[in-house]
């Protein structure tokens, strides 16, 4: 029998910067159409491991599966099919929105770079404001100007730093029925966040990252309760 | 490596028209040659002969500061709003990335020396009577070497705290055999002497210039990994 591969498949992945170790064998998986949410305190290594699960920075030890496939730093079959949402905008602020899109449109070998661009300006509600600068737009902008660089591609794979930074409740809920859509269709989100609102709307599965391992994971279903999600993760935090 | 090479034009041309529609970086270059000119035409007479020898040194000096000007903001302008994590995230080979700043700086400094090198020489009442094919060879295989090192060396200094104190500190040195022959061919050129006199100074040129390609376009993912 085939052997069902994961979207996303970590295995015992370790980091150590300096003296430091940033992660410790942190093992994880993430299916097609599946939703994943990584909380923990500040500094229990998020970013990191995301930077992992990106390729931008290598493991000290363990392995980075995407599809089956071996997550190296330059395996740009695997890149192509994530798409990632960092804490920063990864925009240039002298181009307009159109002119951002297009750039990252023309490396991702997009066809109709122009054509989606502009869909994409639409879906984001910032059409109006496709020819001004970026640097005139509010953080809220620029975090949706983000969300529609990082759709472009269509990923396989989303993977979300604290997606609703900045972002006011219409475009939070735009964001998630855009989520949703998404993961409807087969895309997996991994989603890095503080928000126990936006986890509990969005995530299927929630797993609480404290210095540098996995504390505890949790299946999170329709109408949970919110304080009990809160209980939980501090529960997990001080096991920890 | 075509893909390579596309990426790389799509990185350059995003620079270069970002640098047409604010012509922040070429500005200052071209102001800066502008008044170093004026300065040395003012400081030597141009009545007397002995000034024309300057004229190659002079060439390079517009060339290599004004550039430095350039390069400092070349990986600085991708630090804003961490870009160059973007970039290094698309499914592209971290040499194309070098590869379009060298494109990029290259096409800047050259609209430079087109704009300044006619200044000097009308400046300093010089007749152009070498080689010009020559001469154009020279500058851009002088030019070239300068960017090549100039960018890998602008790409690792871009983290530091005072990266645009660190960048000349690392770079003139590097640059000091390209320069020498830089300068000793473009004066061969500009005497009119025999062009075999200024063969070995541009295949020193064209040695520098390859060995340090293939070393930085090697070496700028390792780099990146730091960034």
């Amino acid at each position: 029998m085939k052997e069902l591969v994961h979207m996303l498949e970590l295995k015992n992945l370790t980091k150590i910067l300096g003296d430091k170790v940033i992660l410790r064998n942190v093992s994880l998986s993430l299916d097609r159409g599946e939703s994943l949410a990584v909380v923990g305190p500040n500094g229990a290594g998020k970013s990191t491991f995301f930077k992992c699960t990106v390729g931008l920075l290598r493991p000290t030890s363990g392995e980075v599966y995407l599809d089956g496939e071996l997550i190296s730093k330059n395996s740009m079959s695997v890149k192509q099919k994530i798409g990632f949402l960092g804490h920063e905008s990864y925009l240039y602020s002298t181009l307009t929105p159109l002119e951002n899109l297009k750039f990252y449109g023309k490396l991702y070998k997009i066809k109709e770079a122009d054509k989606k661009s502009a869909e994409l300006l639409k879906e984001v509600g910032l059409h109006l404001f496709r020819d001004m600068p970026v640097r005139s737009f509010s953080r809220g902008m620029v975090q949706r100007l983000s969300i529609a660089r990082v759709l472009l591609a269509e990923p396989e794979i989303l993977m979300l730093d604290e997606p609703h930074t900045g972002l006011d409740v219409e475009a939070a809920y735009l964001l998630n029925r855009i989520l949703k859509e998404k993961q409807r269709r087969g895309t997996a989100i991994l989603m890095i966040s503080h928000d126990f609102e936006q986890v509990q709307e969005l995530a299927d599965r929630v797993a609480v990252l404290s210095k540098g391992k996995i504390a505890d994971t949790m299946a999170i279903r329709q109408g949970s309760n919110l304080e009990a999600l809160k209980e939980w993760y501090e529960k997990a935090v001080k096991g920890a | 490596m075509k893909a390579i090479i596309s990426d790389a034009w799509t990185i350059a041309g995003k620079d270069l028209g970002n640098e047409w529609k604010n012509k922040q970086t070429i500005g200052m270059m071209v102001i800066f040659s502008s008044l170093v000119i004026l300065v040395f035409s003012f400081a030597f007479d141009p009545t007397n002969n002995m000034v024309k020898a300057v004229i190659p040194g002079l060439i390079w000096l517009i060339t290599i500061f004004s550039g430095l000007l350039g390069l400092n903001r070349s990986f600085l302008s991708e630090q804003e709003n961490d870009s160059i994590t973007g970039l290094r995230s698309a499914p592209i080979d971290p040499s194309s990335i070098y590869l379009g700043k060298v494109m990029a700086n290259c096409t800047m400094v050259a609209a430079v020396q087109i704009i300044s090198i006619p200044v000097l020489f009308l400046l300093f009442d010089y007749r152009f009577m070498g080689e010009f094919l020559w001469f154009l060879l020279v500058l851009a295989a002088g030019t070239l070497g300068f960017i090549i090192v100039g960018t890998f060396l602008a790409a690792l200094a871009v983290n530091a705290k005072n990266s645009e104190m660190l960048l000349p500190v690392l770079l003139l040195p590097l640059l000091s055999p390209l320069m020498i022959a830089a300068v000793q061919a473009t004066r061969i050129i500009l005497e009119n002497a025999d062009i075999q006199d200024a063969m070995s100074w541009i295949q020193l040129m064209a040695a520098y210039d390859l060995l340090f390609l293939a070393a930085c376009f090697f070496l700028f993912e390792f780099i990146m990994e730091g960034s």
